[in-house]
């Protein structure tokens, strides 16, 4: 079961690299804690999933690089060639010379149908090389211009094109104060965009990166650099192979086809009142919990505490919304380590802060004509807006 | 990677511009020590072998072999092209690169841009064109001048026009150095006024300069130098204003230390397009994130530190220092205080050794102290190019969309208008086919409407900040 990923725009490819380096250095860790049999199989099923086998021996990762200018990408694979241990493919990189800046509509009705047939081309290429395909995992940011607005056409052309593969978008939520000044209209576009196309949106925020840094690391001068790597430990212990089956040593769990979505209950939604904000909550309501543990002593793991029905919202089950993976192996020389992957309240509030100042911004028409000019206009803002407040509004009657 | 064409106009232009290729040529030598024909000089430069006859000999990749630079040299005087072309930098330019004429234009914008204009336009749309075929990707124009004399002001705003219709799609940013209430040129308020119509119609981006800041940074730098206060030595090559390299040495051109400030304020602004970075930030980003409503295009800017000393360490604190620097009013390349105006929006470039999480604390301390406009309350605009300028460990450029630009522009209505009242100097004006009173008027209104918009926002400074009512759903 493999997966090809697509890193779009300086932060997608950037990232993109990171987290390939961290899914081989690990499956290449010598101390697996576990038997050598039982490495063997973690390796070869991390490997499928991938990369896939160069002549030399060097693997390649199953990548497509799209960027609209070329310095990032020329950086990212010189950085992977160089490393000697695994490399991207030759032909898998998709470059022009002038990039989006920083603007959503030019990505998205520029770039995308200019380069569509190129670049789903390239991903057709790596899909053919997938004996089975798992699905796409898009790495992007929702700040800037490429990886937001390329990739959510990108991320369209996929849902038309592989409809019946799973989609799961990585999202970059950018710092509260600004790295771009536009960056709220960016992110309300492309969160709505994706909204309709994509299976699942995985989100890490880079307030919240820089966070662990700093407190939990105490890393004294903290670059781009040691944030990605973060995310890409983060994501590679979600990531690598684990048990399918209780006891069973095939690592076949297709990451991507876990129950992202949910299920309402069959005799409908309970009717739901006025949304409100204020409503002294103590837990962020969870629609779905995945705990991932690895290493030692994981059959033995305590995990009640995710099972209280205190943490989910009244019209689901904590049967039905929890969900445990385990293996023995351990991940990158952690003698135990836990992961959580939560569909839960916890974004309504950065998401509802991002909407609020785009609208804002809106209401002023501030910066508008930046986006009219390339196609996109004040009713397609507007149908951003309403899809949003439509997701807040959902999430917090939960 | 794209290529921007620089269009040197005028005396002021020329000298800056001349400036400005120097550095350029430094900076690239000192990064690129293979001698490879790169991407990054191919932004500024186009790679030439000198043996071949004609228009061909362009080399695409592989060794340097002669740079030539991707300019435009327009002036209507030929002392100071002439002197280029007869100095250190003769061989970057390409003679067919330049358009001058003899008897200049007399600091009256009228013969600059009508009769210059038209006498001229063909010429100058053919190296125009000529320049842009050389280019693989052009992305951007930039426009070097001055705005109180007459070539600079009237043929520079001119080709405005032009660049315009002819390359729609290609980014016009203006350098224009603004006169000082001290300027000996006695009509250069109505040589200004009549260019910033054109600046505000035909320009995507300005960056207004005064020569009387330039020259205050200058004394500072001066006195900091020779008082002694400093402990250790300023490293070689460190000034924002040095171009050959002594500290010591005396300027022979008063003009020439200026000059380099703004020559490496071009530099700075390109940097993270030519070099890589954690976090790069190209010239079209520009346009997009700080110019909010197309008319309000000046952009305000401040380069730090002037200089780098010896010690090899740089602590934090100094390099907060560079950030707290950046927003006083002693670093802005016009008059103007920033801090006491409202920002639209602002951008922090970043070159060296700096990482978020500097840039991340120093954006925290700063905020407070400044007024952001009720619907960017953090319009914040950051790159990280990891290239140092020449001589420095790292540096700061920022760039503001800020109220504090008014006063300038007030003051420059007001000194037009002593002399438009008593009719001073105007027949020259009138004298010029093409050039009636009216023409006059609807640049003082041009003018009047930008200071306008300014006051408008200004007014807002005091307003609480409200949020506008949310969409409301039907859940």
């Amino acid at each position: 079961m493999s997966i090809v990923t697509v890193q779009l725009g300086q932060c997608g490819n950037q990232i993109g690299f990171e987290v390939f380096d961290a899914l081989y250095t690990d499956s290449h860790c010598p101390q697996g804690l576990c038997s050598k049999r039982e490495n063997e199989a973690y390796q070869a099923s991390c490997k499928e999933r991938f990369f896939s086998e160069e002549e030399n021996g060097v693997p390649v990762a199953r990548a497509v690089l799209v960027d609209m200018e070329p310095k990032v990408t020329n950086q990212t694979l010189s950085k992977a060639a160089q490393s000697g241990r695994w490399k991207y493919g030759q032909h898998s990189c998709f470059c022009q010379k002038q990039g989006s800046g920083n603007n959503w509509a030019y990505g998205y009705s520029v770039h995308g149908p200019r380069h569509e047939e190129s670049i789903m081309n390239l991903i057709q290429k790596e899909v053919e090389k997938c004996d089975s395909l798992s699905g796409f995992f898009i790495i992007m940011s929702m700040a800037g211009g490429t990886g937001s607005g390329l990739g959510a056409f990108v991320t369209q052309n996929l849902q038309d094109q592989y409809s019946n593969s799973l989609k799961m978008n990585q999202i970059i939520w950018p710092y509260g104060t600004g790295e771009v000044i536009v960056q709220n209209y960016n992110s309300i576009l492309t969160l709505s965009h994706l909204y309709r196309s994509s299976d699942a949106l995985l989100v890490h925020e880079n307030d919240a990166l820089h966070k662990i840094c700093a407190k939990l690391m105490n890393i004294k001068q903290i670059s781009f650099s040691d944030i990605n790597q973060v995310l890409a430990h983060q994501l590679g212990s979600v990531f690598q192979p684990t048990y399918s089956v209780e006891g069973s040593c095939h690592y076949r769990r297709n990451p991507l086809g876990i129950d992202w979505q949910v299920r309402p209950p069959l005799s409908g939604l309970p009717t739901l009142g006025k949304a409100s904000l204020n409503r002294g909550l103590h837990f962020n309501m969870s629609i779905a919990n995945l705990v991932i543990l690895r290493g030692k002593d994981v059959h033995s793991a305590d995990l009640g505490g995710f099972k209280d029905s205190a943490l989910y919202t009244s019209w689901l089950e904590p049967i039905n919304a929890f969900n445990v993976w385990k293996t023995q192996r351990a991940f990158s020389k952690y003698e135990k380590s836990a992961a959580l992957v939560s569909n839960s309240q916890f974004l309504l509030k950065p998401l509802d802060t991002i909407v609020g100042k785009a609208w804002n911004m809106f209401a002023s028409k501030a910066y508008i004509h930046q986006y009219t000019k390339f196609g996109i206009e004040e009713e397609d803002f507007l149908d951003s807006f309403t899809l949003l407040e439509q997701v807040v509004a959902s999430y917090c009657n939960l | 990677m794209t290529q921007s064409v620089v269009v040197q106009v005028g005396q002021c232009g020329n000298q800056i511009g001349c400036c400005f290729w120097d550095l350029a040529l430094r900076e690239h030598a000192a990064v690129n020590q293979k001698g490879i024909y790169d991407e990054a000089i191919s932004s500024f430069f186009r790679n030439v072998d000198t043996r071949v006859v004609g228009d061909g000999g362009s080399i695409s990749k592989g060794k340097i072999c002669s740079l030539k630079a991707r300019a435009v040299l327009i002036d209507m005087e030929e002392g100071v092209v002439n002197e280029i072309l007869q100095g250190p930098l003769r061989d970057v330019f390409d003679s067919k690169q330049l358009i001058t004429d003899i008897s200049g234009s007399g600091n009256n914008w009228a013969v600059g841009h009508k009769v210059f204009g038209s006498l001229y336009q063909e010429q100058i749309l053919e190296k125009l064109r000529k320049s842009a075929e050389h280019c693989d990707c052009l992305q951007c124009f930039f426009i070097i001048h001055s705005m109180g004399g007459g070539t600079g002001s009237g043929l520079g705003t001119f080709l405005l026009k032009l660049l315009e219709d002819e390359f729609p799609e290609v980014y016009r940013f203006v350098t224009s150095v603004y006169p000082s209430g001290e300027d000996d040129v006695i009509t250069s308020p109505y040589n200004s006024i009549l260019a910033m119509k054109e600046l505000n119609e035909h320009a995507d981006c300005v960056l207004p300069i005064d020569n009387q800041s330039l020259f205050d940074i200058i004394s500072k730098i001066d006195l900091m130098v020779n008082s002694g206060k400093l402990g250790t030595t300023i490293k070689p090559k460190s000034l924002v204003t040095s171009s050959a390299g002594a500290v010591k040495k005396r300027h022979q051109k008063p003009f020439d230390a200026m000059n380099n400030i703004v020559a490496n304020l071009l530099l700075n602004l390109t940097s993270s397009a030519r070099f890589e970075g954690s976090l790069n930030m190209d010239l079209n980003e520009i346009s997009m994130n700080l110019v909010p409503f197309p008319q309000l295009h000046y952009l305000v800017s401040s380069l730090t530190p002037l200089y780098t000393l010896a010690d090899v360490n740089i602590p934090t604190r100094r390099l907060d220092q560079m950030f707290s620097d950046a927003f006083s009013k002693d670093h802005q390349l016009i008059r103007a205080d920033p801090k006491h105006s409202l920002y639209l929006a602002c951008a922090l470039m970043l070159r060296g050794n700096v990482q978020v999480s500097d840039l991340r604390r120093n954006i925290e301390r700063l905020k407070p102290s400044l007024q952001f406009v009720s619907w960017n309350q953090e319009g914040w605009k950051t790159s990280l190019c990891s290239v140092p300028p020449v001589g420095h460990s790292h540096s700061l450029l920022a760039l503001a969309n800020n109220t504090c630009v008014k006063p300038t522009f007030m003051e420059l209505k007001e000194r037009f208008m002593r002399l438009y009242k008593k009719k001073a100097h105007l027949h020259h004006y009138l004298q010029i086919e093409g050039m009636e009173e009216s023409s006059f008027m609807e640049a003082v209104s041009s003018l009047s409407g930008l200071i306008e918009e300014y006051n408008q926002l200004d007014a807002t400074k005091s307003m609480p900040v409200e949020d506008f009512p949310r969409l409301s759903i039907a859940v």
